[in-house]
């Protein structure tokens, strides 16, 4: 157990290393949100605080689902076919796509962040609860990491992967993505907490689901 | 004949429900009037769909535990024929809200999420289509089947609870069976269920042999 916990955390510091070390990649992702924030910006011509609030928060999380397809679709593609056959010889498939998610959860963090500091930087904050607002953008950060690493994986497999990635992924992420809007809905308009408890407890329940099933199923995948 | 019972069966059922479903007597309800029939015909299509992608779920499990392709065929086919019964299932509903409830095509979320479950599957063949080598996509694919399977259900028995919705049985109102069915309607309801399922099994069974006759043919 101590042994396969360390071996896991030696697979997510490699993948913080490669990323690290191929930089114009999270640099190219950084941008990316950066950049459609800014699209939707000038394409709405708004000023600060001059969007419908439903508006500023759908635009939002829209903007969040297409950055994170985009960085975690290449989760599997960076690294060669052989390396990637070195990797099979040494570790055990459940610990690479731990390690992977891990990796994939602080990507998203990092990128929600980020896409939130700008976005209300440039549009306005319209969130009344904020520290609810990023509960939400925490949880959704984590169950997007999760479901879309193993589409990912599904994905990479087969040849025309940038297309099939966000047609098997947008059905699947998509009872996610309402529940979370929904959340952030409520702490934008400042409702009490337990207004959105039934909602957490959703996320948190199709969380669990999606990692368990990760974990379960991504040997298949890896076999091939 | 005696591996055919359940297919006399089927057709036994379904014709009993198609003539005494038109013809039986109903109870007069406001709104619904004679349209409530539609509840032998549109609710048992989405019991069966729901049990044909159940099946289609276990059969991706068995290839994943044996590596038999024989599996993965049986379970492209339940996937296959689950898809024809959701299209029918929402175009019986489309005629149905048509009527009830003014427009064929409400902003429901019931409808919506049956919406994106027809999408899973569909991306399901798509990806399908995407590999060569047969074992390999016997694999991929049964992953994902399952990945759909537990996509599809928090889509369809959370989602729409937690909200508005027309449907019954969803965000709050009573569920259909409550005061609207009286006792002869269940007696078409309940057999219809069953005979829709015998149909699809029936359908797919088809399919499989001809996809079975196909790959002898090609070899």
């Amino acid at each position: 157990m101590q042994q396969s916990l360390s071996q896991i955390g030696t697979l997510v510091a490699k993948e913080f290393r490669l990323e690290w070390r191929q930089r114009y990649a999270l640099n190219g992702m950084l941008l990316y949100i950066v950049g459609a924030v800014f699209v939707c910006y000038l394409s709405f011509n708004a000023r600060r605080g001059q969007l419908l609030p439903i508006v500023w928060n759908t635009l939002f999380w829209i903007i969040q689902l297409f950055s994170a397809i985009n960085a975690i679709a290449k989760t599997f593609v960076q690294e060669r076919a052989g390396r990637q056959l070195y990797y099979y010889t040494l570790a055990s498939p459940q610990q690479i796509i731990i390690a992977k998610i891990i990796y994939n959860i602080g990507l998203m963090l990092v990128l929600s962040l980020l896409g939130f500091a700008v976005y209300a930087f440039v549009l306005g904050n319209l969130a009344q609860d904020w520290q609810l607002y990023l509960g939400g953008l925490l949880l959704g950060a984590v169950g997007f990491a999760a479901s879309l690493t193993l589409v990912a994986g599904i994905a990479a497999k087969a040849e025309n992967s940038a297309t099939l990635m966000a047609i098997l992924s947008f059905p699947v992420i998509l009872p996610l993505l309402l529940l979370l809007l929904r959340v952030s809905k409520n702490a934008m308009d400042g409702l009490e907490r337990s207004a959105s408890r039934d909602e957490l407890l959703s996320i948190l329940a199709i969380d669990a689901i999606v990692l368990a099933l990760s974990v379960l199923l991504f040997p298949f995948i890896w076999k091939s | 004949m005696k591996k055919h019972w359940w297919k006399a069966l089927a057709v036994l059922i379904l014709t009993y429900t198609v003539f005494w479903g038109l013809l039986g007597p109903t109870p007069r309800q406001p709104i619904l009037n004679e349209s409530i029939r539609n509840v032998y015909f549109h609710v048992p299509l989405w019991f069966a769909m729901i049990t044909l992608m159940l099946t289609s779920m276990i059969f991706a499990i068995r290839y994943l535990r044996s590596g038999k392709l024989a599996h993965d065929a049986v379970s492209v086919q339940f996937a296959n024929t689950a898809i024809v019964f959701g299209l029918l299932g929402c175009a019986t509903g489309a005629v149905w809200a048509n009527y009830t409830w003014g427009e064929p095509w409400p902003n429901d979320p019931k409808l919506n999420s049956v919406a994106v479950s027809m999408l899973l599957y569909l991306a399901y063949l798509v990806l399908r289509g995407a590999f060569d080598d047969e074992q390999r996509r016997a694999r991929i694919s049964a992953v994902y089947n399952i990945l759909a399977f537990a996509v599809f259900i928090p889509l369809i028995f959370i989602i729409p609870r937690m909200t508005d919705s027309l449907h019954p049985g969803n965000g709050g109102n009573p569920a259909f069976g409550k005061y609207d069915m009286d006792n002869q309607m269940r007696m078409v309801f309940y057999p219809a269920i069953i005979g829709f399922t015998l149909l699809g099994v029936w359908i797919t069974q088809l399919r499989v042999r001809l996809r079975r006759l196909q790959m002898v043919m090609e070899e």
